[in-house]
């Protein structure tokens, strides 16, 4: 898409000079600090920005939703030269949905429950105009096929944990579209979705921006959708606006340090030149690993899922393996069947010479300290009662070690994986995200694994710290000649750390090699469908020194 | 630079992470039921503990001369030396001419003593069975059909059973009490013990070789305190309502212990003549029950907020 033809019109959206004040006691005291962008018509404008850096609150302080305890500190927010910033309840009202309406992440939580899709919808149309019945129905019908679905009579009837995922996500802009709004906020709408929904709701969104000219203010924290769907980005951080212009300038020649450090920090979607270690010795090898969940219970036969089937892996010492695929692929089941979390159902799981897929609890405590696992979620994976220390020391302690001689160990690892070892007895609350992540790496060294299993380690982190963690596992596993399993949605990721890789599709790989091949001549139809899903897979994110 | 730079990202989340919210004590004092139902019920245990020096004549000693005195009725009381003293009875005394102020104090002795071991007793049993129940799958459906058996025992009923099989006292009463409770509890720790085994550091601590019984009482049982002291305060207050109800009917604490049951229940034939045997044991028992569960109104708020959204 042209830059140039697009963001000609009048704008629609103009934030100028707008705080909004955090609550006492927060780490600063504005959530927003004075930032001015606007939106024209026929325009998409992104505001991109990690977590905290304030890009939702200015969303909700646009649509009037902030929370009581974030007012407006100052400034004005023109839609349509009106400011919406300080705006009545009653005018809000009348505002939202007809001139300005917004969609949100989490779908299946933004639309009620116990209406169809249809009703929700109508609802809208009663409020706000006076259409009849049969009228009101033909219109949602007509915007349904506008929002490219299936059968629209159908949806219209269903509710909304009758559709999926994306379906849902379509019904929300449906209902944010019915009154051909001038602006349309997107709070991060593909986050939740996988990544081959995520490129259909993409083009949808610009689609209908296009036919109907109208303004959308897209917010994301990834660059790879910024790639794929914006005209004009500002880049927000810590509540500060510090860079804005068209997207291709930014990407390509960002002026601010942070901005530098945040596109530098995208991992590529090209493959790192990783050759496999033949001669290395064989850590894990599974062998038609099986999990089926559900099944008879007492009360007569269930349905099964088939959540692996016949996986087959290796790895060896000081390879990192990768399993890609979408939400219910499976791979998190995998991992957790390797790490004996929960019980396979059939299959072989080859830890050196043992086998340790069926082995009963009690003798499988032996080997327990083979195979450690870090989680996806660093707030919940370390006991927010037990100091992060006491955590660390908690695997050796129980295998033989004295305290002592744990904690001196503990104090070590603290500095393998970067963090001051005199923090040890802080609770977790006292760190971030990421450094959580890498305490949690520390726990699982003090075992002294022989494969470390990441189960969507570095998901929930930001791009900056992602890139960090990314990079302190790839040291360890280059220190310790470690075995690597990493499982990921993330193709960015795999093609970084990953010596092999894997693609999961409903309990089956469907495509397993070396990761240069999968991503760059990939055979499977799936392993294509995925590649060519990857938001920002055509575009190289720069690496750029700091200015 | 670039280092430099992303460590400061990461230094302001852990600041954002480390302005921590007041502690626990400090937001209990600031709540007012806590602080209401709270001085209440100290208020209750100062009055039982104290009671001897509360101006109080012993409670079960019968005077046939000064029978069904109205309140602040004025008493001649006949020493054991022979020597009469005089002296105002402030809530009047009852058909065997016992002084229903100082009964009234020493019942409340019973009233804490059955709310706060039914408490004790209900929640120790409870929170056992409930940690293994919802933590060891394969006994769950054997143990949680067993609560709902002992569910289905109406207290009353299992005490008259209780009563009729033992003598009646204060243990059989406490006892029969306790028994229907205990499935409330397991049920409350069950739950919290489903929510919590799946985070990920309890499956942390097993992949790291952590026994049974240290994950029981390490990860999982500081969750279920919270609200179970609250599930607590609410069983106490049931628990000497229960009492009462039972010494009422005449099968809970013998009668030659003063309860708030048993003076209610004596008072109850001349009720219409004389409503202050009945009045002051229920005012009592209704401030009581009313302080015991404004405490646990309070605790839960502070402590579980997202139970109080839900209740």
């Amino acid at each position: 898409m042209n830059a140039s033809s697009v963001g000609q019109g009048r704008p629609v959206l103009e934030v100028r000079d707008l705080s909004i004040a955090l609550p006492k006691g927060g780490d600063r005291p504005f959530a927003v600090d004075k930032v001015n962008f606007s939106v024209k018509a026929g325009e998409i404008g992104c505001l991109v920005g990690e977590s905290g850096s304030g890009k939702s609150v200015i969303a909700q302080g646009i649509m009037g939703l902030l929370p009581k305890a974030l007012p407006i500190a100052g400034g004005e927010a023109l839609l349509d030269g009106e400011d919406v910033a300080h705006a009545s309840e009653a005018r809000l009202r009348e505002l939202r949905c007809v001139r300005m309406a917004m969609i949100f992440q989490e779908p299946m939580t933004a639309l009620n429950p116990v209406m169809t899709c249809g009703d929700q919808i109508d609802e809208v149309l009663r409020t706000h105009t006076q259409m009849g019945a049969d009228e009101r129905r033909r219109k949602i019908i007509q915007i349904f096929e506008q929002v490219r679905m299936p059968d629209p009579p159908r949806i219209y009837a269903s509710y909304p944990h009758q559709l999926s995922g994306g379906q849902r996500q379509r019904v929300m802009i449906a209902m944010a579209l019915v009154l051909e709004p001038a602006l349309l906020i997107a709070d991060e709408p593909t986050t939740a979705l996988d990544v081959t929904t995520q490129a259909q709701i993409l083009q949808l969104i610009k689609d209908i921006q296009r036919e109907k000219g109208m303004a959308v203010l897209f917010i994301t924290h990834d660059f790879g959708v910024v790639r794929e769907i914006a005209h004009r980005v500002a880049v927000l951080r810590l509540g500060e606006l510090v860079e804005m212009g068209p997207t291709e300038d930014i990407l390509l020649r960002p002026k601010h340090p942070y901005s530098r450090m945040l596109i530098s920090s995208v991992p590529s979607m090209q493959p790192a030149n990783r050759p496999r270690m033949q001669a290395a010795k064989l850590v894990l090898r599974t062998e038609n690993l099986t999990k089926v969940y559900g099944g008879g219970s007492l009360f007569g036969k269930g349905h099964s899922v088939k959540a692996a089937d016949k996986v087959n892996i290796e790895i060896r010492q000081g390879e990192s393996v990768g399993i890609v695929g979408e939400s219910g692929s499976g791979k998190s089941t995998v991992a957790r069947c390797i790490a004996r979390l929960i019980d396979p159902t059939e299959g072989r799981v080859r830890l050196g010479e043992d086998d340790v897929a069926l082995l009963p609890q009690r003798l499988l405590r032996r080997h327990r300290r083979r195979i450690q696992i870090v989680f996806q979620d660093p707030y919940r994976s370390l006991n927010p009662r037990r100091t992060v220390g006491d955590s660390i020391i908690e695997g050796p302690m129980n295998f033989g070690r004295s305290r002592a001689d744990a904690w001196a160990r503990a104090r070590n690892l603290m500095q393998t994986v970067r963090l001051d070892p005199d923090s040890l007895d802080r609770y977790p609350h006292q760190f971030s995200g990421g450094q959580r992540q890498r305490i949690c790496i520390a726990r699982a060294l003090a075992m002294e694994p022989e494969l470390l299993i990441a189960d969507e380690a570095v998901s929930a982190l930001d791009v900056s710290v992602q890139a960090q963690v990314l990079e302190l596992f790839d040291e360890i596993r280059q220190r310790l000649n470690l075995a690597m399993l990493f499982i990921t949605h993330d193709l960015r990721v795999a093609a970084q750390v990953c010596h092999e890789v894997a693609v999961m599709e409903k309990g089956i790989v469907v495509e397993y090699g070396p990761v240069a091949d999968v991503f760059l001549r990939p055979q499977h139809p799936y392993t294509k469908a995925l590649l060519a899903a990857a938001p920002g897979r055509d575009w190289e994110f720069g690496k750029f020194e700091a200015a | 630079m670039t280092i430099a730079l992303e460590n400061e990202v990461d230094a302001a989340a852990a600041r954002a992470a480390a302005v921590a919210r007041p502690s626990v004590w400090k937001r209990l004092s600031q709540n007012g039921s806590v602080r209401i139902g709270g001085a209440m019920v100290l208020v209750m245990i100062l009055i039982g503990l104290l009671a001897p020096l509360l101006g109080t004549v012993d409670p079960v000693r019968i005077d046939p001369t000064s029978r069904n005195r109205k309140p602040m009725a004025e008493v001649t009381v006949r020493n054991d030396d022979g020597s009469r003293t005089a002296r105002t009875v402030l809530m009047g005394t009852d058909s065997l001419g016992r002084d229903i102020y100082s009964r009234v104090l020493y019942g409340a002795r019973v009233s804490l003593i059955v709310g706060i071991s039914v408490a004790a007793f209900s929640i120790i049993i409870g929170v056992f069975i409930g940690l293994v129940s919802g933590y060891i799958r394969w006994l769950d459906g054997f143990v949680m059909r067993i609560m709902d058996g002992m569910m289905a025992i109406p207290g009353i009923l299992l005490a008259i059973g209780l009563v009729s099989l033992f003598r009646a006292g204060l243990g059989t009463v406490i006892f029969a009490i306790v028994v229907p409770e205990i499935p409330r509890v397991v049920r409350l720790v069950r739950s919290v013990v489903l929510s919590v085994r799946e985070e990920p550091y309890v499956e942390a601590a097993i992949s790291v070789g952590t026994p049974l019984p240290k994950i029981l009482w390490r990860h999982i049982l500081p969750n279920t305190i919270a609200p179970v002291i609250v599930q607590g305060t609410f069983i106490c207050g049931s628990a000497i309502l229960a009492e009462a109800t039972l010494s009422f009917l005449g099968i809970g604490i013998p009668t030659d212990t003063p309860t708030w049951g048993n003076i209610m229940a004596e008072g109850r034939q001349f009720f219409r003549v004389y409503p202050h045997n009945i009045l002051y044991p229920a005012i009592f028992l209704a401030l009581t029950v009313l302080a015991v569960n404004m405490l646990g109104d309070g605790l839960r708020d502070t402590l579980d907020p997202k139970l109080s959204k839900r209740v």
